[in-house]
């Protein structure tokens, strides 16, 4: 294995990167749309739910397919993979935020308008803040599922790490795929790991507190 | 001297087919504190609901100071309405203090004048500043959570508290040692309206200048204390005080 990282290294580096430059990218764009479509959809109860309808449809496809069906529209390469992957985490993070923002106690909702919130402000200091442990849930859920899924986009020559496993695989070695395996292991619990301090940073004063 | 400050003209609510209040008319002057006793399903909370205008009425009329609710700014009535309720509502992301300065931040009060109102209510409500403003609710008991309630309540020094069952889910005595601070802060606090609504009656009888009592979206006796005890209006009122009479004698000792 050793021996192996020696004479690879600086591929298997620039892998790692394409992974996580691959995964980071879907993440941030999926993170984008999904905040527009919370503020564009909040309170249209039945648009959201057809949205996230859509989306759970899309999600359904299996992986390998999409890249396939894909390639005719946006080609080989990483664009191709950004676009499913964006839409993969798409909906996991589009379900989580409802969920969050619904779950939310309807009573302080109440207690908020009541105070004479506004509708925003409600939504900004109320509904957004209590929901940050479910939205940051939903985050890594995201990001553990699309740093796995990001493997097979090396078919599609995307790079990644999924070029090591299938190195391994076309040459039937181990090594390759244990290496490839491990590597996106590391680099989900980095990026795991980063996410949760933004979590943490947000949320400690009065998770902490409840917690105790 | 009265001024009619909160007034129902036929007001009807309902939800769909089922007419919660068919029909309700009463006047509260400033600076009363009027207790709204009912069972639930009687409509008490509706009303409340419908004073600060979470809720709309279906027909008729509510005149806050002389206006029409209807004409008038919601989210701008609403930060001059303090509201308490029973779940207590504060928030779990913010601290006491906070939570108390939710309305004056909204009228951009400065930071200097928030701070100095907080440790004032907090002293009012009598939970020590230097220990509690930065603690979280959860960090308080039920007790404490509900008086910080209070004093969020009357942050900005509105003209009328809503107090939506505010107590109900303390223990008695923490309940008996609230209801005696509000009455202190009621009095202390010259031309403030309080409306409360209870299912209690002894907390009702204790609290209100005038109890309003509901039965099925209706208003069966609007009266004091004392004429309600000594003259209910009808059997509905007699039955429901028939627990209390006995208790007359200890109540009426406080409320002199």
């Amino acid at each position: 294995m050793i021996e192996y990282w020696n004479e690879n290294w600086p591929v298997m580096l620039e892998d790692v990167q394409q992974h996580a430059v691959m995964v980071l990218s879907s993440l941030g764009i999926a993170l984008i749309i999904a905040i527009i479509i919370i503020l564009l959809f909040l309170r249209r109860r039945n648009w959201l739910n057809g949205l996230v309808y859509f989306f759970s449809l899309l999600y359904s496809i299996p992986s390998f397919a999409f890249f396939a069906l894909l390639l005719p529209v946006s080609g080989l390469g990483m664009r191709t993979a950004i676009i499913v992957l964006t839409i993969y985490s798409e909906y996991v993070l589009l379900r989580s935020f409802i969920t969050g923002i619904r779950e939310v106690d309807p009573q302080l909702i109440e207690v908020a308008t009541g105070m004479g919130m506004t509708k925003g402000q409600v939504f900004c200091q109320v509904q957004l803040p209590l929901a940050l442990p479910a939205i940051f849930s939903g985050i890594q859920v995201a990001l553990a599922s699309t740093m796995a899924m990001a493997t097979i986009a090396a078919t599609i020559s995307a790079g990644g790490l999924g070029q090591l496993l299938f190195e391994g695989l076309q040459g039937q070695q181990v090594v390759p795929i244990l290496w490839g395996t491990v590597l996106t292991m590391a680099l989900t619990l980095v990026c795991a790991g980063i996410v949760q301090f933004f979590a943490w940073l947000l949320t400690h004063r009065w998770k902490g507190v409840m917690e105790k | 001297m009265t001024k009619p400050i909160i007034q129902f003209k036929h007001v009807q609510k309902r939800f769909g087919d089922n007419i919660i209040i068919p029909d309700l008319n009463f006047t509260v002057n400033q600076g009363e504190f009027v207790t709204i006793l009912g069972s639930s399903g009687s409509g008490k909370t509706t009303t409340l609901k419908m004073i600060n205008g979470l809720w709309q009425p279906s027909a008729g009329e509510i005149l806050i100071d002389g206006q029409q609710i209807s004409k008038l700014d919601q989210v701008k009535l609403r930060r001059h309405m303090g509201y308490v309720v029973q779940q207590i509502g504060l928030f779990p992301h913010m601290t006491i203090a906070e939570n108390i300065a939710v309305v004056p931040k909204m009228l951009q009060w400065s930071h200097s004048k928030i701070d100095r109102r907080v440790k004032e209510l907090l002293e009012l409500v009598r939970l020590e500043p230097g220990v509690y403003a930065n603690r979280y609710p959860q960090q308080l008991s039920g007790g404490q959570q509900q008086r910080v309630g209070v004093a969020r309540a009357l942050a900005t020094n509105p003209p009328y508290v809503l107090f939506d069952e505010p107590f109900g889910a303390l223990d008695a005595l923490t309940r008996s040692e609230l209801q005696q601070e509000i009455k202190r802060i009621h009095e202390s606090l010259a031309d403030k309206t309080f409306m409360f609504v209870t299912h209690d009656i002894n907390e009702a009888l204790f609290l209100g200048q005038r109890v309003m009592v509901m039965h099925k979206g209706q208003i069966i006796q609007f009266a004091s204390p004392e004429v309600l005890v000594r003259h209910p209006a009808t059997p509905f009122v007699e039955e429901l005080l028939g627990t209390v009479q006995q208790n007359e004698n200890l109540w009426r000792h406080q409320h002199d």
